[in-house]
């Protein structure tokens, strides 16, 4: 160890650099010369016409990994994360920081939800990945790819299978169990910055449980609108006490937050920020009791592939002008396309009440407009 | 006797550390609020007043002689600079005012005292509906039915004389006396113990003052609504205040009923200030 200490040390120098470089730069160099042979270090010419092809080729499967953690996250990274989710998971609703490493993609790109992912997934967990209710968009696959590379898990696609899954901007049509954690991956975390842009007034405002200014926005919404007309990111009270954003799930997956089985995760690579609704939390959309939470209709029409008409649907327009309506799980819509009488909780012994619009919940009637 | 609303008592706020010889080297003798031994300005010391349900107390004074700084203590306005001292007694709460945490004196700023600001900004969100700013009132206090929050606003837009129409418009598209009336609105929206108006003239032209003045006064009576009123303009006070305490240099140099004051001025300063005006 001390020798390759010295070899190092006698490259700083030769290199022509500073005599000041830090304790850490001369850690990262010894790091540096232990991962690499050292003639590859001082000859790095290639003779052959370098393409990737031929480059990735010098490596086989076992080394590229060599050098990894186990899930990709070192382990004090992954304690941390885990740190801020039970604390999350106590204060149901409220914000916590957490330290957001760098991932191997952009802020913004999910790093918050593969960060909890893979901080909480095991040898033995099957993993789920879906963006906007799909499992085979590039980013749900390369997020579900690097969790199978890395952390040795099962993938799936069926929802009643994965033990976690990782969603973008929806919540799966099929109820979840309370054997199952939901992580969502969060672009904005506070719900008053819609109201505000001041972060530090709203940390006041969440503290003092101070919504006022909320409420006024929704009123100022029925005013112009004649309802509340808010698509996405609906502001929801976490078990009475704090304002919470859902992410930006449409109006239809707000309800099913509010006593579910499944825990939901919240988690924001960008902002560092982990906020979480454990089990049979209440979760109430705000609204008034005279202009009550709405969730999207879609009167008279119906998925093209299964044809359902309990579920959140998308409208799709082809070339030639014409439009279609197609369920946004894709994974759910394969199932009712095998099997078109399949309940959302055909897999759960006992009927569920209260999954989303459209599950037999017996109040909730009126707000189950897909058969409008 | 009407019943007693608030009472302050020995009340003291400064920017600065301070000094012994502080009280001593300020006030109205020693002509300054600035202490010449360690740089403490005296903003107002020695306070003592009490204000009755129902009734407008007047508070007068040049600019800088700590009646804004007053007005702020007892509307409950946080200022995180400066040192208070004293009590201030308000009959809904057992307690100093001056000493609550951030929950009550919200509470309390939401449904007993109201202030006016005089900076239109400090007291309305301009990008909001005048409307808007009426309901965030009602909204913080709890109501849910969005029928009866419009109606409220409404009502409150007909008392102040604000054009109903106008009650969906952003608040910066209103008139600078719409603007004053909204924030009246907004104070009354609660129906408080106590409304505290800073300076409810400032930027308004003659005829425009007049109205909102009579228009405050009317809807004051029928409410029955105290009332401490802060301006240096002796008109204003002379119109609305039952009672005038009047300031300089951070010191009440002399208090009484308006009428008294106005008619048979003691202090040299009082009567100097209504030579000037009258």
């Amino acid at each position: 160890m001390s020798e390759i200490n010295a070899e190092t040390d006698a490259e700083v120098k030769e290199g022509d650099q500073d005599d000041n470089v830090t304790t850490q730069s001369r850690d990262y160099a010894d790091q540096h010369a232990r991962d690499q042979p050292k003639d590859e270090m001082t000859e790095p010419k290639r003779s052959a016409v370098e393409t990737i092809d031929s480059l990735l080729g010098e490596f086989d499967d076992d080394d590229s990994l060599s050098g990894y953690n186990y899930a990709y996250l070192d382990e004090h990274t992954k304690r941390e994360v885990r740190r801020s989710i039970i604390k999350a998971i106590s204060i149901p609703g409220h914000q916590v920081p957490y330290a957001s490493r760098p991932m191997p993609l952009a802020r913004g790109w999910g790093t918050g939800g593969i960060q909890a992912s893979l901080s909480l997934l095991g040898p033995d967990d099957t993993f789920k990945v879906i963006d906007q209710g799909s499992d085979e968009s590039v980013n749900a696959a390369n997020i579900r790819r690097l969790a199978s590379n890395t952390a040795d898990v099962e993938t799936t696609t069926d929802t009643t299978n994965a033990d976690i899954i990782q969603t973008r901007h929806r919540i799966p049509e099929e109820v979840l169990t309370d054997e199952q954690i939901l992580v969502l991956q969060v672009p904005v975390t506070d719900p008053l910055r819609k109201v505000d842009g001041s972060d530090a007034a709203n940390r006041r405002r969440h503290a003092h449980r101070n919504y006022g200014k909320m409420w006024v926005h929704l009123y100022e919404n029925v005013v112009e609108w004649g309802e509340i007309n808010i698509a996405a990111r609906y502001p929801t009270m976490v078990a009475g006490r704090y304002l919470m954003d859902p992410s930006p799930i449409p109006r239809w997956d707000v309800p099913k937050l509010d006593h579910a089985d499944s825990l939901f995760i919240f988690a924001a690579g960008r902002e560092a920020r982990i906020y979480a609704v454990p089990p049979h939390t209440s979760v109430e959309p705000l609204a008034f009791e005279d202009r009550t939470f709405q969730v999207e209709r879609f009167p008279g029409v119906s998925c093209h592939a299964c044809g359902s008409t309990d579920t959140y649907l998308t409208e799709v327009e082809t070339d030639d002008g014409s439009v279609y309506y197609s369920c946004n799980d894709a994974s759910f819509c394969h199932k009712r396309q095998q099997n078109p009488e399949l309940d959302r909780d055909h897999h759960i012994k006992q009927s569920i009440d209260g999954w989303g619009p459209g599950v037999s919940d017996p109040d909730s009637g009126d707000t189950a407009g897909d058969t409008e | 006797m009407s019943m007693r609303l608030l009472e302050v008592s020995d009340v003291k706020k400064q920017y600065g550390s301070g000094c012994s010889a502080c009280i001593e080297r300020t006030g109205d003798d020693a002509g300054t609020n600035h202490c010449p031994v360690c740089d403490t300005v005296i903003a107002c010391a020695n306070i003592n007043l009490t204000v009755d349900a129902g009734e407008v107390l007047g508070i007068v004074g040049e600019s800088g002689s700590g009646k804004s700084s007053l007005a702020e203590l007892i509307a409950l306005e946080k200022d995180d600079e400066g040192e208070v001292a004293g009590d201030i007694s308000y009959t809904e709460y057992d307690g100093n005012l001056l000493a609550v945490d951030y929950q009550t004196r919200h509470e309390l700023k939401n449904t007993h005292l109201s202030l006016v600001h005089q900076h239109i900004r400090d007291g309305l969100e301009l990008e909001f509906s005048g409307g808007g700013n009426v309901a965030e009132k009602l909204l913080s206090a709890g109501w849910r039915r969005y029928d009866d929050v419009r109606e409220r606003v409404r009502s409150l837009f007909d008392a102040t004389e604000i054009p109903v129409d106008r009650m969906d418009d952003p608040t910066h598209t209103y008139s600078g006396g719409m603007q004053r009336r909204v924030q009246i609105a907004r104070a009354l929206a609660n129906k408080p113990d106590i409304i505290i108006l800073d300076e409810p003239t400032a930027g308004l032209d003659v005829s425009v003052q007049a109205r909102v003045l009579d228009m405050f006064r009317r809807i004051q009576q029928q409410n029955d609504v105290a009332a401490i009123v802060v301006s240096h303009d002796l008109s204003v006070i002379r119109l609305l205040a039952d009672r005038t305490a009047v300031m300089r240099h951070g010191r009440i140099i002399e208090s009484g009923l308006t009428d008294r004051i106005m008619e048979d001025p003691h202090h040299e300063y009082t009567q100097t200030l209504i030579n000037s005006v009258i």
